[in-house]
C-alpha cells in the first residue's frame, strides 16, 4: 500500500465530500493482490467462476425482480388497449413502445429468476407468489386497482387518453418506489444485473413520466 | 461449457467487401450510396457463438481480436454482467478499456497483437473512462462499488465504504496506475466527460452524468432526491461539474451543479409523429408543447466540443445544446425532443460544428431492438443541422440489417472518422455490430461499411456486442462487451477510397476521448488533395477528363523541386479556384484549390 495514496485520499475526502473518514484500506494496485490480511485477493473472473456466474443476491432482489413481472404485466395489458380503445396516434405510439419495452424486460427478469431456480411468475403476472400483481395480499406500488382497471377499460377516445396518462404516471411512479425499496434494502442490488435493471427502470420510467406529464398538459393546458 | 480452444477464433471472414468492390469499379462516380451493398445482407443468419460466431464484413478489415484478460473473463459463463467491457479512452499507444469490474490497459503499439499492460480490478460499473495527459478518470455508479476496490460489494444501504462518483488515477506509468483520489456524487457517475478550456491550461473539468437513483443523505450529506419544487437542493434535475487542478489533481472536487434543465419550455418536437400531423386539420398550426413540470432529471452523456464552445447533452427525453465557454457553468441554449425517441443517450458533432447527431438507447442496451418488428425510427440516431445554435431535424439513421431477438441491439457509441471533406461516423450497435455511415447529407445518411457477428447464443439472449467503437490514429477500436477488444482497419472501396483512408490516417492525437471532441485538422499533404479529387469524382463536381488531367498535373508538380514545384502547384491552385464557380460542387473544388495552394507553400 502506497502511503502517499492513503494520505491523499484521507486528506481529500473530508474536504470534498464531508465524509467523516475514509476506509480505503484495501489494495489499490493491479491485481491479484493481497488484501489487508495478506491473503491473495480473488480476481473478478475467479469470483465469477466460484459462484457460477450467479453473484450473491437477497430475498429483496427476488421480491423486486418477481414483483416487476406483475407490475410490468399490468402496464403491457393496459398499453395494449390503446388501439381498441380509440387512443390518439401519439398515445398509441407511446403505448406501442411500452408494450415492446416492458415485455422484453419481463423476459430479462424471468431469465434472471430461472437461472437462480427461483419461482418465475408468468408474463401476465400470474403463477408466482405475486398473483395478478398482488404481493402477500397487498397491491404493489402504483398498480391500478380493479376499479381503476375497469374504469380505464370503459373509457374511449380522448377520455381513454386522459385516464391512461393519469394511471400510467401513477403506475410508473410506483415502479420508482419499488426501485427505491430495492436500492435501500440491505444486501440488495449488489448483483450488476439487478442494479442495471433497477437503474434502467428508474431512468426510463422517470423520462416517460415527464413525457406523459407533457402529454397530459396538452389535453388540459 | 465453452472449451478454452474456442478462444482461438477460426470463423471464416467473408471476403465480401473485396468481391463487391471489384465488381463495381465502373459505377463509382456518384453519391456514397451508388455502390450496392451485398445482397442478400450477409449479416442475416450468421452462426451464433461466443468466441466462434460467424462474421460478416464489408469495406472493413479485422486487424485483431483479443479476448478479455484472464482476470476479466470466466470461460464457463458467457455474458456475465460483472465482466462487461464498457467504454474506451486512448493515450499514446494504449487503449484503456473500462469493465464493470475495473479496467484493462492494452498496449496497441502493434495493433495486430495487442498486449495487456495492466488489469486494474475495481468493481463499480460502468467504469466509463476519460484521460487527460497523465490522468485517468473512471466512473462508478453501482451501489456495490467500494472505495477500496474490493470485490465483496457494499451490503449496507448506508455505508462509508461505498464509492459512487469519479475515481482519479495517475497513469504516468500506465502499466502501474496509481489511485489518486475520489470525488463522491449523489447519483454516482454513469458516464463522465472530460472538458478542456482553451483559455485555461491549469485546470480541466469533468461533467458527471448519473442516471441511477440518489443515495441517502446519511451516506453522503446533502443528497436529496426530492422534487424540485419541494426541495431546491435536490440532486435531481442537474449535472455535476468537477474541477481538476492539474498541479494538484487530488484536490479534484465538485464546483457546481448546473440546473441546465430549469424552465425547459416550448421545446419544438423536431419530428412530429406523422400520425399526429395527419390528424391535425389542414393548415392548423402544430400544438405548442406545454411547459414541462418534471422535465429530465439527469443527462445520460454529454459530448463537448471545446473548440466551438458547445456541448451536446443527451438528457432523458431531450437533446440539449449547451454553451460551455465557461466550463463550470454550462448554459442551455437549445433543446429538442422527439416523440419517436425513448431515451436520449449520446451526441456527436460533425467536424465543422454544422450538424449534431443524437442517439436513442431505447431499452438501455439490454434489449433486442433491431428486429424486423422494431421501427427504423425507434432506437436510432436523429440527425440535425446546427445553424447559429438552432437544431433542425433532418433524418433518422438506424442499423439497416435486422438482428435476431437474441441480440441486444440499439444505437450506441461511435466517433467521427477523419476523412477530410466528408462527415463519416463509425458506430457501435451492441450485437448489431458496427456500422460506418456517411452523413455529409444529413437528410440521407448512407451506410458504407459494416462488421457483424452472429449472436452470442442461438437459443437465448446473452449479453454481448460492441459497446463502443472509435477511430484513433488510423484504426478503429471496438470494446466488445463479452468478447474483448477488436481492432479494425478501413478497406478501400468506391465509397471510401485509399486516398481518403490515407488522409484520415494523417490525423493523430497524443490522447483521445470521444466525448471531448477535438477539432480535426489535417497536415498539408498531397493525399488530402487526392481525397478531395476522389470526392469530386463521386459528386461529378468536375468532368472525368478534367479530373484525370488534374491528377497528372498534381503528380508532375509534386515530382518537381524547389521553386518549380511551388510555381506549378500555385498555378494549379489558381486555376482550380477559377474553375470552382462553374462546378456543381463549388465548395469542394475550392477546398481542393486551397489544399493545392497550401502544398505550393509547403
Amino acid at each position: 500500500m502506497d502511503r502517499s495514496f492513503l494520505r491523499t485520499v484521507a486528506g481529500i475526502v473530508p474536504v470534498v465530500l464531508g465524509l467523516a473518514a475514509c476506509h480505503g484500506s484495501a489494495p489499490m494496485q493491479a491485481s491479484p493482490a493481497p488484501d489487508a490480511g495478506g491473503r491473495r485477493m480473488l480476481s473478478p473472473a475467479e469470483v465469477a467462476r466460484a459462484d457460477s456466474g450467479r453473484p450473491p443476491y437477497t430475498q429483496a432482489d427476488v421480491h423486486f425482480m418477481s414483483g416487476m413481472i406483475g407490475h410490468h404485466a399490468q402496464a403491457v395489458l393496459i398499453a395494449g388497449w390503446a388501439p381498441s380503445h380509440g387512443a390518439s396516434p401519439s398515445l398509441q405510439a407511446l403505448c406501442a413502445r411500452i408494450v415492446v419495452g416492458q415485455r422484453d424486460e419481463i423476459g430479462l427478469v424471468q431469465a434472471w429468476l430461472r437461472t437462480r431456480r427461483e419461482t418465475v411468475p408468468n408474463a401476465d403476472g400470474s403463477g408466482g407468489h405475486q398473483m395478478a400483481g398482488m404481493d402477500h395480499g397487498m397491491m404493489m406500488p402504483g398498480m391500478l386497482t380493479p376499479e381503476q382497471l375497469a374504469q380505464l377499460d370503459r373509457a374511449r377516445g380522448p377520455e381513454f387518453d386522459r385516464l391512461f396518462l393519469v394511471f400510467m404516471i401513477q403506475h410508473h411512479q410506483g415502479a420508482l418506489t419499488m426501485v427505491d425499496e430495492v436500492m435501500n434494502a440491505k444486501g440488495a442490488a449488489q448483483d450488476d444485473t439487478v442494479f442495471k435493471f433497477a437503474a434502467d427502470v428508474s431512468a426510463d420510467q422517470s423520462t416517460e413520466i415527464a413525457r406523459m406529464e407533457l402529454m397530459l398538459k396538452e389535453i388540459h393546458p | 461449457m465453452i472449451a478454452l480452444s474456442l478462444l482461438r477464433r477460426s470463423a471464416p471472414l467473408f471476403a465480401i467487401g473485396a468481391l463487391v468492390a471489384a465488381g463495381c469499379t465502373t459505377s463509382s462516380t456518384s453519391s456514397p450510396g451508388s455502390m450496392p451493398a451485398p445482397s442478400p445482407d450477409p449479416r442475416i443468419g450468421l452462426k451464433a457463438g461466443w468466441m466462434d460466431a460467424a462474421e460478416a464484413a464489408w469495406n472493413i478489415r479485422v486487424v485483431s481480436r483479443t479476448p478479455p484478460s484472464k482476470d476479466f473473463m470466466n470461460p464457463s459463463t458467457p455474458g456475465d454482467r460483472r465482466l462487461t467491457n464498457s467504454d474506451l479512452a486512448f493515450s499514446g499507444n494504449h487503449v484503456i478499456q473500462g469493465n464493470y469490474s475495473g479496467y484493462q490497459v492494452w498496449d496497441v503499439g502493434n495493433p495486430a497483437h495487442p498486449t495487456l499492460a495492466s488489469a486494474f480490478i475495481c468493481p463499480g460499473s460502468q467504469s466509463d473512462v476519460s484521460v487527460y495527459k497523465n490522468l485517468a478518470f473512471v466512473s462508478g455508479e453501482a451501489t456495490s462499488g467500494r472505495l477500496d476496490c474490493g470485490l465483496q460489494g457494499v451490503p449496507d444501504s448506508v455505508s462509508q465504504e461505498r464509492l459512487r462518483g469519479i475515481r482519479v488515477f495517475d497513469i504516468t506509468d500506465i502499466a502501474h496506475p496509481k489511485y489518486l483520489a475520489n470525488v463522491q456524487t449523489c447519483r454516482g457517475s454513469h458516464t463522465n466527460t472530460l472538458v478542456t478550456d482553451p483559455n485555461d491550461q491549469a485546470n480541466v473539468y469533468i461533467y458527471v452524468s448519473g442516471s441511477a437513483p440518489v443515495r441517502s443523505s446519511v451516506e453522503l450529506p446533502g443528497c436529496s432526491g426530492g422534487a424540485i419544487d419541494e426541495d431546491p437542493n435536490t440532486a435531481l434535475f442537474r449535472i455535476e461539474v468537477i474541477k481538476v487542478p492539474l498541479a494538484a489533481p487530488h484536490q479534484a472536487r465538485v464546483v457546481s451543479s448546473p440546473r441546465i434543465f430549469n424552465d425547459l419550455v416550448a421545446v419544438a418536437r423536431h419530428a412530429e409523429d406523422p400520425a399526429d400531423a395527419r390528424q391535425r386539420p389542414a393548415g392548423a398550426p402544430a400544438p405548442r408543447p406545454p411547459v414541462g413540470r418534471g422535465g429530465p432529471t439527469q443527462c445520460h452523456d454529454i459530448t463537448v466540443y471545446p473548440e466551438i464552445g458547445l456541448a451536446g447533452g443527451a438528457c432523458g427525453g431531450y437533446g440539449l445544446l449547451l454553451d460551455i465557454h465557461d466550463p463550470a457553468n454550462p448554459k442551455r441554449i437549445g433543446a429538442v425532443s422527439d416523440s419517436n425517441f425513448s431515451f436520449w443517450h449520446s451526441a456527436t458533432f460533425n467536424n465543422d460544428g454544422t450538424k449534431i447527431l443524437f442517439s436513442d438507447e431505447w431499452g438501455g442496451g439490454s434489449a433486442p431492438r433491431c428486429r424486423t418488428t422494431d421501427k427504423p425510427e425507434w432506437g436510432a440516431d436523429a440527425l440535425f443541422t446546427l445553424t447559429n445554435g438552432k437544431m433542425d431535424f433532418k433524418s433518422y439513421y438506424k442499423l439497416p440489417a435486422p438482428q435476431t431477438s437474441f441480440e441486444n441491439c440499439v444505437a450506441h457509441n461511435g466517433s467521427l472518422i477523419p476523412i477530410p471533406g466528408r462527415d463519416v461516423m463509425v458506430q457501435a450497435w451492441y450485437q448489431g455490430g458496427i456500422s460506418i455511415f456517411d452523413w455529409t447529407d444529413a437528410s440521407h445518411p448512407t451506410e458504407i461499411a459494416y462488421f457483424d457477428r452472429g449472436p452470442m447464443d442461438g437459443t437465448k439472449l446473452v449479453n454481448g456486442g460492441s459497446w463502443s467503437v472509435y477511430w484513433y490514429n488510423g484504426y478503429m477500436y471496438s470494446s466488445e462487451i463479452s468478447r474483448g477488444l477488436d481492432i479494425f482497419e478501413l478497406a478501400p472501396s468506391p465509397m471510401m477510397t485509399q486516398n481518403e483512408i490515407d488522409a484520415a490516417k494523417l490525423v493523430r492525437f497524443d490522447f483521445f476521448n470521444t466525448q471531448n471532441q477535438p477539432k480535426l485538422t489535417w497536415p498539408t499533404n498531397v493525399v488530402v488533395a487526392r481525397a478531395y479529387l476522389d470526392q469530386l469524382v463521386r459528386s461529378n463536381g468536375l468532368a472525368a477528363g478534367r479530373i484525370s488531367a488534374i491528377r497528372k498535373e498534381l503528380s508532375r508538380a509534386e515530382s518537381l523541386s524547389g521553386s518549380a514545384r511551388g510555381d506549378a502547384l500555385g498555378a494549379l491552385a489558381k486555376q482550380l479556384h477559377g474553375e470552382a464557380t462553374s462546378s456543381p460542387d463549388a465548395a469542394k473544388v475550392h477546398m481542393l484549390a486551397a489544399e493545392v495552394g497550401k502544398l505550393a507553400k509547403s
